[in-house]
């Protein structure tokens, strides 16, 4: 049996999404820029499709939502963008974000610093998260931009995001937040949380890879990256992923109906799958549930190594991910499970698993076997105390 | 960077069948009680190596005949990727039979190549190279153990790159003869630095007593001061300087800031001889071109020449045109 637990990596494309996306490669397949019939008759579908994103997150006529080619464009725009506007005058210097953010924002921040910007990488706490207090001690006067996560890829822990804009707002600070992990896992309403900008892919709520897109409040000023002329009302440029587009939208509209199923069934599943693999002695999950996604496990197996759990595991058909060391090419553990570092141990036994709303009970019966057996077979070979 | 660089997320793929095997049916996984031990008619030899912490721990288990130093047992647990695993799988195999001499000898190279499947593709992918030298590690403990000897008296010479086992002589050695200048250089030459990477700068997998870009930047100097130095003497050492070279000193200096001003006038100088007279130095010059019948010639020139040679050279030199 196969059994794909790693919905937090990329999901499987919606069958629904797929065939709304199918007539856009070889049928309409007119530039939508063109004002020929083959462009006339794609440009409904985008109009559409628009109006879906913006019903998506409850965004007002009056923001934007700029389509891009993926969540990690969408990041490298806010937090160069801001550069470009408020640091190269010299008006500030200073960014914060966190110690667990997506490699694409701690990447640009670090190219930043090269160019003599200071940023500051909050702590998380225990729970993997950093409260609306840290983030307020550490705003200073030239500080241009706070970018946080709503939600965490690694732990699924949810960030307070309405305490952080709270205070970013009395500050009057920018604040991006990168709901990449949030969209179809937990309530995403941009009339209901205040920040200047928003980012998200596709391909992590069912669509597509290959493309994402970057809300603006009410229009904003935001120096463009991709220059070149007309798409997305001049902001970013590019011949529009007219397929993409299509598919990423209703997407979100699924996800957006979905919502429901996840935080009540998905979850479900979720919480059975974990009660169970608690039962294994020395075992511990990272996170509270009530401050998680409904889909995400990270569970520490004592004297198991991740990369062998993850072989193991998928010797019996499941896939899974780790943050140890040994798996990625640096042979560098993922700085988030440093981050929370309660035990560095933690940094080389911690397996990943994330569910979606194409998680079956079946799956999840198997999983808790294949787990169970491989945790048994590798701690057999373990040198460690047990 | 180039295309063989573009899809990376390689890992498994890169693994031989003999580590997926031994991976999936370790041979000698186990431990050894004394009460076998006793049976066996050996001594027990308990040696663990690495840590949960670094994601890298090996226990290694030897039965040793006293009599012979044979290796009558020996095992292993692991925790650690498939790498890990597989190697001290092998490991525990290349032991067994062999004196605790001959162990010692078995480094993480014999691992590797015992782990793969044909003689010419490596077993693992370069970043893991390091799991089979903790394999191996374990191995200098055991023999520590049991002769009751600290385990790095086992290594002879300073190992810079642990796991192409690469000596900070070679390293050294193989800059200077090839007249290297970047690190990449050296790892072409020597594979050094082409594995975990943790020996190349501080900051990296792990901490390391030496650096290539130190070891770069030092042979680097060593080899720079050794060129100048085979050049004429410093200014400072004027006065001890054989004749040669002083003369040396003395045209180079010429070369520098007069002689291009003269032959841009058409002229030139030529320095006749010079003599150490105690209170002065005469540097005795014949004028060339242009320069002879010029009125500048015992002026400006002069003075601008004496002045010149004085700064760079000597205080005591005199300059005088013939």
């Amino acid at each position: 049996m196969q059994v794909y637990l790693d919905n937090n990596a990329t999901t499987i494309v919606d069958p629904k999404v797929e065939e709304l996306m199918e007539p856009f490669q070889c049928q309409m397949y007119g530039n939508p820029n063109s004002l020929h019939q083959f462009g006339m008759e794609v440009r409904p579908h985008l109009k559409q499709a628009v109006d879906k994103l913006y019903a998506g997150i409850n965004a007002s006529d009056d923001d934007d939502i700029i389509i891009t080619s993926c969540a990690t464009e969408s990041i490298n725009w806010v937090i160069k963008g801001v550069y470009f506007d408020h640091i190269l005058n010299k008006e500030k210097n200073h960014i914060i974000t966190t110690d667990v953010e997506h490699p694409a924002t701690i990447a640009t921040c670090k190219f930043l610093e090269t160019l003599g910007v200071e940023v500051t990488y909050l702590p998380v706490n225990e729970n993997g998260i950093v409260g609306a207090l840290n983030v307020e001690d550490a705003i200073r006067p030239d500080t241009a931009l706070v970018s946080i996560m709503w939600a965490n890829n690694e732990t699924g822990a949810i960030f307070p995001m309405k305490d952080i804009s709270r205070v970013c707002r009395g500050a009057g600070v920018l604040l991006h937040t990168d709901a990449v992990q949030a969209i179809g896992k937990i309530h995403v309403d941009m009339e209901d949380l205040d920040v200047d900008f928003m980012t998200f892919s596709a391909h992590k709520f069912h669509g597509p890879k290959g493309v994402g897109g970057l809300y603006i409040k009410n229009s904003q000023q935001l120096t463009s990256l991709m220059h070149g002329g007309e798409h997305m009302g001049g902001r970013r440029s590019g011949t529009l992923n007219v397929a993409g587009i299509v598919g990423m939208a209703e997407a979100m509209k699924l996800a957006k109906e979905g919502l429901k199923y996840e935080l009540t069934e998905v979850k479900r599943l979720r919480n059975k799958l974990e009660d169970a693999l608690l039962e294994i002695p020395d075992t511990f999950v990272v996170a509270p549930r009530e401050l998680r996604t409904p889909n995400t496990i990270l569970i520490s197996v004592k004297g198991v190594e991740g990369e062998g759990m993850l072989w193991d595991l998928n010797k019996r058909g499941v896939a899974a991910s780790t943050g140890s060391a040994c798996a990625s090419e640096d042979l560098e553990a993922n700085p988030i499970i440093i981050a929370i570092g309660s035990d560095s141990e933690l940094a080389h036994t911690a397996i990943r698993l994330s569910l979606s709303r194409f998680t079956t009970e079946e799956e999840i019966d198997y999983t808790i076997k294949a787990f169970t057996e491989s945790v048994e077979r590798l701690r057999e070979i373990s040198s460690s105390d047990l | 960077m180039a295309k063989s660089d573009l899809i990376g997320g390689e890992l498994w793929e890169a693994y031989s069948n003999k580590v997926a095997d031994r991976m999936d049916n370790p041979r000698n996984r186990g431990a050894y009680t004394e009460e076998q031990a006793k049976e066996m008619g050996g001594k027990l030899i308990i040696a663990d190596y690495g840590a949960e912490s670094c994601g890298d721990a090996v226990t290694l288990y030897w039965v040793v005949d006293e009599a012979s130093d044979k290796i009558l047992g020996s095992k292993f647990r692991s925790f650690g990727c498939g790498t890990a695993i597989a190697s001290s799988d092998i490991m525990a195999e290349l032991c067994l039979g062999k004196t605790v001499d001959e162990a010692v000898k078995i480094t993480n190279l014999d691992v590797e190549l015992a782990l793969r499947d044909d003689p010419d593709t490596p077993a693992v992918p370069a970043q893991k190279m390091h799991c089979s030298v903790m394999a191996y590690d374990v191995i200098k403990k055991a023999a520590g153990i049991y002769k009751g000897v600290d385990m790095e008296s086992f290594e002879t010479e300073t190992m810079v790159c642990e796991c192409a086992r690469v000596t900070l002589g070679t390293i050294k050695e193989v800059i200077r003869l090839n007249d290297l200048k970047t690190v990449e250089e050296i790892t072409n030459f020597t594979k050094a630095g082409g594995f975990c990477k943790s020996c190349i700068a501080p900051g990296g997998h792990e901490n390391r007593e030496y650096y290539l870009v130190d070891i770069l930047a030092e042979t680097r100097a060593e080899m720079d001061k050794e060129r100048l130095g085979s050049a004429t003497g410093t200014e400072a050492d004027f006065a001890s300087m054989t004749i040669v070279q002083k003369l040396k000193a003395v045209e180079d200096a010429i070369d520098k800031d007069i002689r291009p001003m003269l032959i841009m006038d058409g002229g030139n100088v030529e320095v006749i001889d010079i003599r150490d007279e105690g209170e002065n130095i005469d540097i005795h010059i014949r004028y060339l071109g242009a320069c002879s019948g010029c009125a500048a010639s015992s002026t400006g020139t002069l003075y601008a020449m004496e002045s010149v040679l004085k700064t760079r050279l000597d205080d005591r030199i005199r300059v005088i045109p013939l």
